[in-house]
């Protein structure tokens, strides 16, 4: 049996998914529920300064997708809206009855060094096990210069980091946003301040819809909305790039990170370790299904873990990040063609138009003894993928190399390229 | 003269009739499907499951590709998860509770995706049950049936030895000799048993039958409990004159022979076939007839079709078979020709003031060659009393407590066999569960 358990910057905890700091939660009720159910441990919802902030009614939004629900969803919460004091008093009892679990709290208070140095103080005194600084949260909190107006300006993380790293010996988690063009930057300031962890993605800026009746983004409230926090399914591919982007950053010094953003299930998170993370949270699947959903998370990760003959997350935490590289390292000598398994082929013909009306006709749609045939033409096919991706029939169209004997050529070192450097 | 005769169909014709009605689901398909399922907290399903199965977290699994959680989740509860996967009327147990039926008429095929995940699991050839440290506590088993495996898995996952008595020569009881061939190919039955005997700790005595090479005082005296799951002894009689000539079978008989047949070829129907009674015993030898290649098939059933205990599944399959089937009317004499059955008399029937059947004195003789009695079986009492005056029975089956306890010290009993069971596969698994745990709980304060 694999062991999940983990040690992440210092911070101990039975298997690597976390609730991320958000309302599953928000309260020791939802955490006791949440952690009976199994999971490893908890960012606490954000907390601020008293007075505790005030929510609108009508508060989150979401985009189904072929009769799948929230396979993105959005917000325009703030932060904790119940007093500091009850939160901590929680807290406190929380950690105390659940000594295996990580108790991480989240903070969010203005960009000044005494309310930090304040709210770290009566943080510690709960034994939590460490803190998260949001520094992402998108709307409302950014508009009062916290949140993401942190987090979009470098200095300011790095300087709140020395801040907490000097008033506290817990250990510090940055959490960063998405809403940036370089997450690295944001990454390497945190490194900078002496961070312990990383992690990421809080909400991306979104508007999910128009109700083109009201003529207003959703959620609506009262006839107008706000940009809202965008999570779930659909943000994963945006998550997992800029995780990889931190992991293979030599300036990000192999910081721990912890990985966020439309996990739902033990492969999504077994993809995030994959690309580095030690542990990774969860939000948007929580909300959707339960706390239940941890169950297939350990049992499905321990399973792989056995089958693939890894016995700790460490065995193969990372092992994808070597194996993402700049586009002008890639093989330009790879040749790979389209094979449709004719046996399996169902005769929809979506591989053909595919490939005729936006790709390179390189599959042509014919007739063989009056039945539907569609025939990959080698010398046309690019081998983009295309057709295999729009194909709706598991394995029956795949790709084959066909370069044989090519040694490895990367853009630097091709002919065709009229900058290309022997020198590679 | 009666027309009954054997390989009506070719071996290739019959091959086909009797594969499985329902094959597997493909990886594809099976996620697909999983997808469906909307996770349901408190789940209908599982309420409506006798076992108890987490439906929704095993379907989860499948949607995410942890198979072997799926399956985890579904031996937990059910040893018999693949048998009942196949052979369960989901449309009156968790299919028919799914909200996806009241939703849109189409419940997630829970039946398919359960027997896909412990598929997986037992082509994976693990032993995935780990047994707790010996006891040192025996504990006897009479009849090799889902109720005394199930017991008999549980009380050895607990660290007990078990030893099963069975009175035929193989395991699976029903499952082996009684449940529609079609539901259960490829001898599916002894392949599950030799899953559930992987565990260890059971040891299985075939031919050893209760009552004649072994006895109550006996097991009671040599082992720390005794668990009873011999399931129903005989088949009920009509209760007619001449229910002793040739063509009229019982349908169990008929079918235990069937599913023990190598050779489909070799098994004699009549050209037209009378199959009397209302339930899945009927619905199974009806449509069996047909795919043996009886010509005319006609089920008879003295009310309608809302209370036959065939499920509306069923008797639209036996139709769909080419099955005619007749209500309201009842047997009242069964016709011959020298020495064998060629027809049997039926009355009309309808329903009077309490709910009780009169007959409208109109009658009508169906042709046939072959009868078949499926009007249900019988707990026969005798090799269990006589070995036991004091067994108390309760509706002429084994009257138990809530813990599975019969009214001798030390005995349990679950299955067919006792009062209350509902008379299907997954009844008996659950009963012979609940048994292993009460049993625990005796032998720990024993
Ligand atoms: C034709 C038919 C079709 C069916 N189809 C379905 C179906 O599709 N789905 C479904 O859910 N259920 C079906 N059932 C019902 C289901 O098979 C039973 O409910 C289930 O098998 C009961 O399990 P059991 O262990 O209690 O009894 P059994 O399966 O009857 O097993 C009892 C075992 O005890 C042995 N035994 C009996 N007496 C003695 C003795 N004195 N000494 C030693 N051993 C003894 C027997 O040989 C047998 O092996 C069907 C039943 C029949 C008859
Ligand atoms: C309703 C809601 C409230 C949130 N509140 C917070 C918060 O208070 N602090 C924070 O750091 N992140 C907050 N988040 C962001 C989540 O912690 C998480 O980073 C994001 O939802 C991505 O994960 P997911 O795709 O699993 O939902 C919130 C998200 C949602 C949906
Ligand atoms: S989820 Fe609950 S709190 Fe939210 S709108 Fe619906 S009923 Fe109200
Ligand atoms: S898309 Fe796939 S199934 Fe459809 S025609 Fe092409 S190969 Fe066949
Ligand atoms: S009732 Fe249907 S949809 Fe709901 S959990 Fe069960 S199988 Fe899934």
């Amino acid at each position: 049996m694999a062991d999940l358990t983990y040690n992440f910057a210092g911070i101990r905890t039975p298997n690597p998914f976390w609730l991320a700091s958000a309302p599953p939660t928000d309260k020791e009720y939802n955490v006791v529920r949440a952690f009976e159910a199994g999971w490893g441990g908890v960012v606490w919802k954000t907390l601020g300064e008293d007075p505790p902030i005030v929510n609108v009614s009508s508060r989150y939004g979401a985009v189904n997708l072929g009769g799948q629900r929230m396979m993105g969803f959005s917000n325009i919460e703030l932060i904790t809206d119940r007093p500091l004091d009850v939160n901590l008093k929680e807290i406190a009892r929380v950690k105390k009855n659940w000594p295996d679990r990580a108790v991480v709290v989240s903070l969010m208070v203005p960009c000044e060094e005494e309310p930090w140095r304040k709210i770290l103080k009566k943080v510690e005194d709960t034994g939590a096990d460490g803190v998260e600084l949001n520094f992402g949260c998108p709307h409302g909190m950014s508009e009062r210069g916290m949140g993401s107006a942190v987090g979009q300006v470098p200095e300011y993380i790095e300087m709140v980091t020395k801040w907490c790293k000097q008033h506290s010996d817990l250990p510090v988690i940055v959490k960063l946003t998405p809403n940036i063009t370089d997450i690295r930057v944001a990454a390497r300031a945190a490194v900078r301040g002496g961070a312990d962890a990383v992690s990421l993605i809080n909400t991306i800026n979104s508007i999910v819809s128009v109700d083109l009746d009201v003529m207003a983004p959703t959620p609506i409230v009262d006839g107008k909305g706000a940009h809202a926090g965008y999570c779930g399914p659909a943000v994963k591919p945006i998550a997992l790039n800029m995780v990889a982007e931190i992991s293979r950053d030599p300036e990000c010094e192999n910081i721990p990170i912890s990985g966020i953003g439309g996990i739902a299930n033990w492969r999504d998170g077994a993809e995030f370790m994959a690309l580095g993370c030690g542990t990774v949270q969860v939000c948007t699947a929580a909300m959707h299904y339960g706390f239940k959903i941890v169950d297939d998370m350990t049992t499905g990760l321990s399973n792989w873990m056995d089958a693939k003959g890894y016995q700790s997350i460490d065995d193969f935490r990372g092992l994808a990040v070597p194996n993402l590289a700049n586009w002008n390292q890639l093989n330009m000598n790879y040749d790979i063609k389209a094979r449709i398994n004719q046996d399996l082929c169902i005769k929809c013909g979506l591989c053909h138009i595919s490939c005729e009306d936006t790709s390179h006709q390189a599959i042509t749609a014919g007739r063989v003894n009056g039945a539907r045939h569609y025939e990959v033409v080698d010398k046309d096919c690019v081998g983009c993928n295309l057709c295999m991706l729009a194909c709706p029939v598991d394995d029956c169209i795949t790709m084959e190399r066909v370069d044989k004997d090519k040694p490895y050529m990367n853009w630097n070192q091709d002919p065709r390229n009229p900058l290309a450097s022997a020198a590679e | 003269m009666s027309d009954i005769a054997a390989a009506r169909l070719s071996e290739a014709e019959l091959a086909r009739n009797f594969a499985d009605i329902h094959p597997p689901l493909d990886a594809r398909t099976a996620r697909i499907d999983a997808n469906r399922c909307y996770f349901c907290y408190d789940a209908p399903c599982m309420e409506a499951c006798p076992t108890g199965i987490d439906i929704p977290n095993f379907i989860r699994k499948i949607a995410t590709d942890n198979v072997r959680g799926a399956g985890l989740d579904i031996l937990d509860e059910n040893i018999m998860g693949g048998a009942c996967a196949r052979v369960c009327p989901t449309e009156v147990l968790c299919e028919g509770a799914c909200v996806r039926t009241a939703q849109e008429g189409k419940p997630v095929p829970i039946g398919a995706l359960q027997r896909y995940a412990t598929d997986w699991l037992m082509a994976s050839g693990e032993q995935p049950f780990k047994r707790a440290a010996p006891t040192g506590r025996k504990i006897a088993i009479i009849g090799a049936g889902p109720a005394g495996l199930s017991a008999a898995h549980r009380l050895a996952l607990l660290g007990h030895e078990c030893e099963i008595f069975e009175a035929l020569p193989k395991s699976g009881g029903l499952n082996e000799y009684g449940i529609a061939a079609y539901k259960v190919p490829d001898d599916f039955a002894q392949k599950e048993v030799d899953f559930i005997l992987g565990i260890g700790g059971i040891t299985v005595h075939h031919n050893k039958k209760l009552g004649r090479d072994i006895h109550l005082a006996d097991l009671r005296r040599n082992f720390d409990a005794v668990f009873i799951g011999s399931g129903l002894g005989a088949v009920q009689a009509l209760g007619l004159k001449g229910e002793q000539i040739g063509g009229l079978y019982n349908a169990v008989d008929y079918i235990a022979e069937l599913r023990q047949s190598k050779d489909k070829t070799a098994l004699a129907i009549g050209r037209r076939v009378v199959v009397i009674g209302g339930g899945s015993t009927a619905i199974d030898i009806a449509v069996k007839s047909k795919r043996l290649g009886a010509e005319d098939v006609t089920l008879v059933y003295r009310r309608g079709p809302e209370a036959m205990s065939a499920t509306e599944k069923e008797q639209e399959f036996a139709q769909v078979n080419g099955v005619t089937i007749k209500h309201w009317m009842r047997p009242v004499a069964i016709k011959t020709n020298g020495a064998n059955v060629s027809g049997v008399e039926f009355e009309h029937t309808k329903v009077i003031a309490d709910g009780g059947l009169t007959g409208t004195g109109d009658m009508v003789v169906i042709d046939a060659d072959m009868v078949f009695k499926a009007i249900g079986q019988i707990f026969v009492p005798d090799p269990v009393c006589e070995e036991a005056s004091r067994l108390d029975l309760h509706n002429s089956k084994i009257a138990v407590d809530e813990t599975y306890a019969t009214s001798i010290e030390g005995v349990f009993a679950g299955g067919d066999c006792i009062d209350g069971n509902i008379g299907l596969t997954v009844a008996a698994v659950q009963d012979g569960k609940l048994a292993a745990a009460a049993i625990n709980e005796y032998l720990a304060k024993k």
